[in-house]
């Protein structure tokens, strides 16, 4: 296997790790931020110079150099591919942009050790293509939300009961599959447990509650944080698309589309900001799951497209809110705000995300949702098109919040609320990004596409082409 | 000395750069939160217009000799891969240059008219950043050589019109006309994309290998009758969303809650005739369904009477003229369904012209008006209709009541589809609430609390 030319993986784990024990053991939060915003930048440098070496490398699949993890658990584990590669610096810029936007208001609430905790972990999980190192990970990432839930005192029975029920289950399911092993179809007691494992991650209706209810109770930042890499969506790329019979993908690809259909329409009817923004990702992710299990690799390259660039604009759009209701607290939906005047920066930057997320032309998420909706419909002829209302019902609900955000009423303020510099900076890197993303999507479709190449053959290397669904009965 | 060829196609890409160049600036400096000077942004605003004008007025004397006058332009593959491609080409012949030239001219005098009329408006800016995407949409819809880039255009038309009918945004009635306006465009929009998926379907994208590759109106198609009648339907769904045809009637008055230089060019001119501009393009494919025809000719018809009717009631000056202008626009998409084709491109250059005239005539009308009466002591004399006095009174109450509720075309979309869709899915909320009481054993909702009071300002000085 190729080496990377740095030690890039291990060093940002290790940066984030580092950071969380430097950060808990300060009490002064300005001070305990600007350390998390040090080690979070470092994390986001190594990251991104995996990317780029991975990418200079031209390489299926890459390890750090010097090996020095592998030493010690006697295997490679951290590996980067295709699949990946941007992956890692997108998650890093997300909890480096959220810890950078995090302003006085929230700063005593806000956790940075534990986000440098969970930023670990998810990068852990993204350098990791063995199935109990994803496991493991998917496992332990659910502990910051709940350690921060039950330290604000808030209800935690919901989250308990989905996240338990989540890794019970994805523990079951692969320990069927490993005593089955690979050279055979896998019978339900593979499947189902896996099926459910994927659905409750990903916040399929109906076992989404627990997204909304974590983004009720815990602080933005940490809900936003927790959703935003689309951690399901790893899971089912890198331990259900490889195994899975066609009639499950399917499942999973119907069950996200009334997803996204459904969480569309729920996004419309909210009345408060937090809850607006989870059903509209919850829409986004299902569409992202669509693509992925139809596997055809016009729709797998959408999907992954959509991936990035959902992580990217929902990500901003998320922050966008974050900052607003740094200055307003939760924001009702019932009434106007009329804030534009006040921070006219916040306003385009929560136009340009919003528009990026439901693939407005020149921003990042155009090709990946034009990509996506042809291969759907090209799957599914008739029931594909509820891409395409979802899609539009997500344009109308941001659209909706954007007016009652930002207009309908002049808001006097005896304070100024206006966007602070680490927040403009925010902004501009986001618009940057979205918008190149937009103007030139070449590379970044092409990056995917070969992503596809490599999951489609593994696919096919691994699975045996399943003719009839085995049931337990004819296992025992 | 560059050859013709060369000339055109560097003309060509001059007219879209244009509008680019323009969006480019007047964006970047809204970002960047460097406001440009009200000179400067005039300067490059006449800058660009008489650049693009003169391009495509050059485009067109050079393509006039021409026999087949039909120029394309590649701007390559944008996007390949193995299963897809996302083309970027423009197509000059006889329907793009008119509606290009057009747009130029009237931007470009709504443009200046704007920078006295908006002059120090707090939003000088934005008006003009919106004004740059609009343009920018409808040079892209109107040149599109494939359904993609007509889509993205579409799509930017679409929001530019939306966010500035809700232009003055410090008041709620402008922002809720403007939801109301980009709820059907989204319908519209949606009904593009879906018939775009089905030419992809059905294996084209490319409108020279869907309509041939003659110049229009000259075109054919390879398209089965079916697959005629059936992306000939979602195209005549995505027309009457922007064309403001019915059953989408009801938000072009609202639309007239923008300021008035971009209703002019808008509703007055531009985007209102977009419906019809996409059938015409998509003609040769009209022509192989009769039923298609049919329909748009009785779709034309029925919003000429009902926009004739409603128009003769309004009570204020841009509402009459938005009305007089759809009765147009309805009767050139009925023209269209007849069959014709060059009349109806006349008819759109004509109406359109008009109705900026009108619309930007219409304060200084009125003030005329006024000087009038004061002359003269007493109201101007009001002509009556022939036709009213021909009506049964019963009739001619029951016609005011459907022109002053203009059709209820409103109320009927909020009480058969809205409301039963809010029903259903707060039935849903509902329900979500129920399930995470129980199994949090309490109140499971903090957002209910959500008052939007700032929670703790002084941390946050």
């Amino acid at each position: 296997m190729t080496d990377l030319h740095l030690p890039w993986l291990e060093l940002s784990i290790l940066f984030c790790l580092i950071g969380a024990v430097w950060v808990s053991r300060v009490k002064v939060p300005h001070v305990a931020r600007n350390r998390a915003l040090l080690c979070s930048g470092l994390a986001l440098i190594a990251t991104t110079g995996a990317w780029l070496d991975f990418d200079f490398l031209d390489a299926k699949q890459a390890d750090d150099s010097l090996h020095l993890l592998s030493h010690l658990a006697g295997r490679e584990l951290l590996i980067m591919d295709e699949l990946s590669a941007p992956l890692l610096p997108l998650a890093a810029l997300l909890y480096f942009l959220v810890i950078l936007a995090t302003l006085h208001t929230k700063i005593r609430r806000f956790s940075f050790a534990w986000n440098l905790v969970s930023e670990a972990i998810i990068l852990a999980m993204y350098s990791c293509k063995e199935p109990w190192g994803i496991i493991g990970m998917l496992a332990v990432g659910t502990i910051p939300p709940f350690l921060e839930l039950r330290e604000r005192g808030k209800p935690t029975h919901v989250y308990i009961i989905h996240m338990t029920l989540f890794v019970l289950l994805l523990i079951v399911g692969w320990t069927f599959a490993e005593i089955e092993g690979t050279d055979r179809i896998h019978t339900l007691w593979v499947v189902i447990p896996l099926l459910g494992a994927i659905l409750i991650r990903s916040g399929i209706a109906p076992f989404h509650c627990w997204m909304t209810d974590l983004f009720e109770h815990a602080s933005f930042g940490t809900a936003l944080l927790f959703v935003t890499p689309i951690a399901g969506a790893y899971a089912a790329v890198r331990l259900v698309m490889p195994i899975a019979p066609d009639w499950m993908l399917r499942s999973i690809g119907l069950a996200s589309l009334f997803t996204a259909v459904y969480a569309s329409g729920m996004a419309l009817i909210q009345i408060e900001a937090r809850r607006l923004f989870c059903y509209l990702f919850l829409s986004h992710s299902a569409l992202v799951l669509v693509g992925l299990e139809i596997v055809t690799p016009m729709a797998l390259t959408g999907a992954l497209c959509l991936w990035l660039s959902v992580g990217m604009a929902l990500g901003g759009f998320g922050l966008t809110l974050r900052a607003l209701e740094a200055r307003r607290g939760r924001l009702s939906l019932t009434h106007f705000h009329g804030l534009y005047e006040h921070a006219p920066e916040l306003a385009i930057c929560f136009i340009l995300t919003g528009l990026a997320s439901v693939g407005f032309p020149g921003t990042v998420g155009f090709i990946g949702t034009e990509l996506l909706v042809d291969g759907a419909v090209e799957a599914y002829p008739y029931i594909g098109v509820a891409v395409v209302i979802a899609g539009a019902l997500n344009g109308v609900a941001l659209v909706k919040t954007y007016f009652i955000l930002f207009t309908g009423t002049q808001y006097a303020s005896a304070v100024s609320l206006q966007i602070r510099t680490r927040e403009r900076f925010a902004v501009l890197l986001l618009a940057a990004l979205i918008l190149a993303g937009g103007i030139y999507p070449q590379p970044g479709v092409e990056s995917r596409h070969r992503a596809v190449e490599e999951l489609l053959h593994e696919r096919e290397s691994r699975a045996p082409v399943p003719t009839t669904i085995e049931t337990p009965h004819h296992h025992h | 000395m560059p050859s013709a060829e060369q000339l055109v196609t560097a003309l060509g890409w001059c007219i879209v750069i244009c509008p680019i160049v323009l969006l480019c600036v007047l964006g970047l400096s809204s970002l960047l939160s460097r406001r440009l000077p009200e000179e400067v942004i005039n300067a490059l605003l006449k800058t660009t217009m008489i650049v693009g004008l003169t391009s495509s007025i050059l485009m067109l004397a050079l393509m006039l000799p021409m026999s087949n006058p039909h120029v394309t332009i590649e701007g390559g593959k944008w996007v390949h891969i193995p299963e897809y491609e996302f083309h970027f080409k423009l197509i000059y012949d006889r329907l793009s240059i008119p509606f290009i030239i057009l747009s130029f001219v009237l931007c470009g005098t709504i443009f200046a008219f704007a920078s006295r009329y908006m002059h120090r408006e707090p939003g000088y800016n934005r008006f003009f950043v919106l004004n740059a995407v609009f343009l920018l949409g409808m040079t892209v819809t109107s040149l599109a050589g494939t359904v993609e880039t007509l889509f993205a255009g579409w799509e930017l038309v679409g929001l530019s019109s939306a966010l500035l009918v809700a232009f003055f945004h410090e008041r709620p009635a402008p922002v809720r006309n403007g939801l109301r306006v980009w709820c059907v465009y989204r319908v519209s929009d949606a009904a593009l994309l879906i018939a775009a998926l089905t030419l992809h379907h059905f294996g084209h994208t490319d409108f020279e290998k869907v309509l041939g590759s003659e110049s229009w109106p000259y075109g054919s198609t390879e398209v089965s009758d079916h697959e005629a009648l059936v992306v000939g339907l979602l195209m005549l769904l995505a027309a009457a969303g922007k064309s403001a045809l019915i059953p989408f009637s009801g938000w072009l008055p609202r639309a007239m809650e923008g300021p008035t230089p971009s209703s002019a060019v808008f509703y007055g001119a531009l985007s209102v005739h977009l419906g019809a501009f996409l059938l015409l393009r998509i003609s040769p494919i009209l022509e192989k369904s009769p039923l298609l025809c049919a329909l748009i000719v009785t779709l034309g018809l029925s919003t000429a009477v009902y926009a004739t009717i409603a128009g003769r009631v309004q009570t204020d000056i841009k509402s009459a003229i938005c009305f007089a202008s759809l009765t147009q626009v309805a009767l050139i998409v009925a023209e269209i369904g007849f069959g014709l084709r060059y009349i109806p491109l006349f008819h759109i250059l004509g109406n359109g012209c008009l109705r900026t005239l009108q619309f930007v005539r219409a304060p200084t009308l009125l003030q005329d008006r006024r000087l009038l009466e004061n002359a003269i002591g007493d109201r101007l004399p009001k002509s009556s209709s022939f036709w009213r006095s021909l009506l049964p009174h019963t009739l001619q109450i029951w016609l005011y009541r459907f022109a002053i509720e203009r059709g209820y075309l409103d109320a009927m979309i909020d009480d058969y589809i809205v409301a039963p869709f809010v029903a259903v899915f707060r039935f849903c909320d509902r329900m979500e609430r129920r399930w995470t009481d129980y199994l949090s054993g309490g109140k499971s909702r903090e957002s209910d609390e959500a008052d939007g009071t700032p929670g703790s300002l002084e941390e946050f000085l």
